[in-house]
């Protein structure tokens, strides 16, 4: 009973509730470091990393906080992981921590992880909202890092910052360029959202 | 450039060329969802313009008079959210009292704003790219007109959509997507005309 409960909830982020695609929640301060597969793979586990521990801490703490000053509370927890994030990748990573630039402390205002303390973790238990918020961080990393395959791919003919495509191929600038961002997702929750209209169809 | 001059070419490039929504993607969430409506769309910009020149200045000061000599950096996550907060929350508590009509006029959006991740990135940005005190307030006050430029853009051309004819998984979310691209092509367009380093 509990294990499939468990199973669940952690299925549930990655399929039918993507906090990406059928939320459209969160896309705000990820979708800018799409361009580079490795900043998205490195800005998307701050995420997971963010999302699983303050829902778990909520979760925790969530039968002594005073309901008036939740938000406050919410906030303050997530933003005490993000600064841990923040410093580990300046002081491990700098020269990624560069890049990210402002990114990694708007993860503060990631609609993901406020949207899952309040929606999840305030009624449940700590493992399960662990679960939960990992899952979300999941849901929403494989949805960024496939955006971010094709747009380093397109883009720059490498991935990972490995030349890919021989001398043949031509650029597509306007993948890395920000119009590319907004192209791709738009794409792909086009694609995502006729499979699952057509799947509501044979039901 | 002459150092007079410098905060009006910061401003006028927040604006434009490196418009916060368009080129950062930051206030997305608000974007797609408020901007069905002209009207409301017009409100919401207002506030977000008034709040984010405001907050970038209050957070310079902040910054700069009390975690910089008090070697507390890394707290300005935590800071800057509080200063916007606190400063939203003054803000309605002022025009509920004051003015009802401008309260029913902005007051819901006010709450909306202290989660929208342009604020705080206009703050963040601010202190990375080092800016002072007057440059930083016509950042803030740049950033925030770029956005509700790009979000009156996006109502009007919402409203025109509603009775077009667009395909079933791509409608809502995914036709604003479709169309902030095509605005982010259009303010390519005025690359160049300002370059900041």
């Amino acid at each position: 009973m509990a294990a499939s409960k468990l199973k669940k909830t952690f299925l549930a982020p990655l399929g039918k509730d993507n906090p990406v695609f059928v939320q459209i929640l969160g896309i705000c301060s990820t979708l800018a470091v799409t361009n580079k597969l490795e900043n998205t793979m490195v800005m998307t586990l701050g995420v997971m990393f963010t999302t699983a521990l303050s829902s778990w801490t909520l979760s925790v703490m969530r039968k002594w906080i005073p309901s008036r000053i939740r938000m406050m509370v919410e906030t303050m927890i997530i933003a005490t992981y993000v600064i841990i994030v923040d410093i580990a990748l300046k002081a491990y990573y700098p020269e990624m921590w560069k890049q990210l630039g402002p990114y990694v402390g708007l993860i503060i205002t990631n609609c993901i992880v406020m949207g899952r303390i309040e929606a999840f973790a305030l009624q449940n238990k700590p493992m399960l909202s662990l679960v939960d918020g990992l899952a979300s961080g999941m849901g929403y990393a494989y949805v960024l890092l496939i955006i971010a395959f094709f747009r380093e791919l397109l883009g720059t003919g490498s991935l990972w910052g490995y030349q890919i495509l021989g001398s043949w191929w031509t650029n597509w600038s306007i993948m890395i360029m920000p119009p590319g961002g907004f192209f791709m997702l738009a794409i792909f929750i086009w694609i995502v959202r006729e499979a699952i209209l057509k799947e509501g169809h044979h039901e | 450039m002459s150092d007079i001059f410098f905060p009006l070419a910061v401003f006028f490039a927040a604006v434009f060329t490196n418009n916060i929504l368009l080129t950062n993607y930051l206030g997305m969430c608000s974007f797609l969802s408020v901007s069905k409506e002209l009207e409301t769309s017009a409100g919401l910009g207002i506030a977000v313009t008034f709040v984010m020149a405001v907050t970038t200045a209050l957070n310079w000061l902040v910054y700069e008079f009390v975690l910089v000599p008090f070697q507390l950096e890394y707290l300005r996550f935590i800071v800057f959210i509080i200063v916007i907060a606190a400063f939203v929350q003054l803000i309605e508590m002022i025009i509920e009292r004051y003015s009802e009509g401008l309260y029913f006029a902005l007051g819901i959006f006010l709450p909306l704003i202290t989660v929208n991740c342009a604020i705080l990135g206009a703050s963040l940005f601010m202190v990375i790219r080092e800016y002072t005190f007057m440059t930083s307030f016509f950042f803030g006050l740049g950033s925030g007109l770029g956005w509700f430029l790009a979000i009156l853009a996006m109502a009007g051309i919402r409203q025109r959509l509603r009775t077009a004819k667009i395909p079933a998984g791509l409608e809502g979310p995914g036709i604003s997507l479709v169309i902030a691209g095509f605005m982010a092509m259009a303010f390519m367009g005025f690359n160049g005309m300002i370059t900041i380093s």
